[in-house]
């Protein structure tokens, strides 16, 4: 490192805030499982480093069927959230991992170099959830689509939703020795009836398939449908070709869990 | 700012966004913890932090504060092994070596967690790791062992021409 960093070490969500401010020069260090190899490998020297470890972020909270997971909670306290965020949380890398990386980290990661990140984006669209996050001009509440869409320099402090009625989970398979799935697609009912579903490794960022929720009652048609919504890539876990081939078999296993747990 | 690595508080003079892996090795010259791929993804850094199996080449070490570091090197002695190190060492669980470190601490905190000999529990909480020798077969008999309570006799282990626990080699 060319210099010694500024440090701060928040022991608020105020605190964390204000010593983020609009985020510029600002390093954000929680789980550290994404940003230490950039600091390591020296691709990353950051002026101004801000340690959440301490932050009052971390936590799960329920009130009535308002779930409200702090950014900085460890996703290991995800797995036995209800489908589809709970299965999701279980399929991200391993348990040593999921011990030390956070919900924040994930939601906020940037497109990866060779593989896809924000593992917990599509279940988070899929049950509808709201970001909290802090930034310049302050505090603001708004849908997640919107919080991915235009993320530089917020941020996030916790993510809320309203338990599902029903959900479920597919992913790509993976060897132990792969940390990153390659895709995966999360699929909700809510109170309400509304169904959502949400593809994780099918773009730069987790997103909506708009044109499979229309056709939810019909596996294969939903199937089929989610290829409209999305524009595959090749990276180093799978190619574009595999990735259009395999959304609608995970669209349709999402959706046949869905089914058969309501 | 200070670091309490196997029972022993250390004064350190690297910056607080250090990994924890530079710091053990290099400050402390503590070099169980093994600098494979850096970047999260082969486990032989593996230490225990207040008895947790974190990778430390991930960790700031800023984000320790006063919890304690758990090394092989605070596992056991030559003289009085560590239940897991008699239990690698009987079942040949090592080859190469280099991802024995970070294996054991996985396994120690999954024992010590209350983990059975189940072999789907054994592969989930060992996932992180990889070896290359290709050696998981006789590393999650070993691990079991531990969770069974098993006790072995080392000595008989390196010397029987008729031991059982490794195949066809005398």
């Amino acid at each position: 490192m060319a210099s010694a960093p500024e440090m701060v070490f928040p022991t608020s969500p105020a605190d964390a805030a204000a010593a983020f401010g609009d985020g510029s020069g600002v390093t954000v260090v929680a789980g550290g499982t994404i940003v230490m190899p950039e600091i390591s490998y020296g691709r990353l020297e950051p002026a101004k480093a801000i340690m959440l470890t301490q932050a009052g972020l971390a936590g799960v909270t329920r009130d009535g069927t308002t779930v409200t997971v702090g950014a900085a909670t460890p996703i290991a306290e995800l797995v036995d959230l209800p489908a589809p965020l709970g299965p999701c949380a279980a399929n991200i890398a391993d348990r040593e991992i999921r011990g030390q990386a956070t919900l924040g980290g994930n939601v906020c990661a940037g497109a990866g170099h060779d593989a896809p990140r924000g593992d917990l984006q599509g279940a988070l669209l899929a049950v509808g959830a709201t970001a909290r996050s802090a930034g310049a001009g302050g505090e603001r509440s708004e849908p997640l689509d919107d919080f991915l869409a235009n993320r530089g320099g917020r941020l996030l402090l916790d993510v809320s939703f309203e338990e599902p009625a029903a959900g479920g989970f597919a992913a790509l398979d993976r060897p132990h020795t792969h940390d990153y799935t390659a895709m995966a697609v999360s699929a909700a009912r809510a109170a309400d009836g509304t169904v959502r579903v949400a593809a994780t490794g099918a773009g730069t960022h987790g997103q909506r398939l708009l044109s499979a929720e229309v056709k939810a009652d019909d596996l294969a048609a939903a199937g089929d449908a989610a290829l409209a919504d999305v524009t595959p890539h090749d990276d180093a876990l799978a190619s574009a070709w595999y990735r259009s081939k395999t959304l609608p078999v995970l669209v349709r296993r999402a959706l046949t869990q869905l089914k058969e747990t309501s | 700012m200070n670091l309490a690595v196997n029972g022993t508080a250390h004064e350190l003079e690297s910056g607080p966004l250090t990994s924890l892996l530079d710091v053990l090795r290099e400050e402390l010259g503590i070099t169980s913890p093994k600098a494979g791929c850096e970047q999260g993804g082969c486990g032989a850094c593996t230490v225990l932090v207040d008895g947790e199996p974190r990778r430390s080449c991930l960790l700031p070490v800023g984000a320790v504060g006063e919890a304690e570091i758990t090394t092989v090197e605070g596992l056991g002695t030559p003289e009085n092994l560590a239940a897991v190190q008699q239990a690698f060492t009987h079942h040949y669980a090592a080859q190469c070596g280099f991802c024995t470190s970070g294996l054991m601490m996985a396994a120690h905190a999954y024992v010590a967690h209350g983990g059975t000999a189940d072999q789907d529990a054994i592969a989930e909480a060992l996932g992180g790791h990889v070896c290359r020798c290709t050696g998981y077969v006789k590393i999650i008999a070993a691990v079991a062992a531990v969770a069974r309570g098993d006790s072995f006799d080392l000595a008989t282990t390196a010397a029987s021409p008729g031991m059982t626990n490794i195949g066809g080699v005398r």
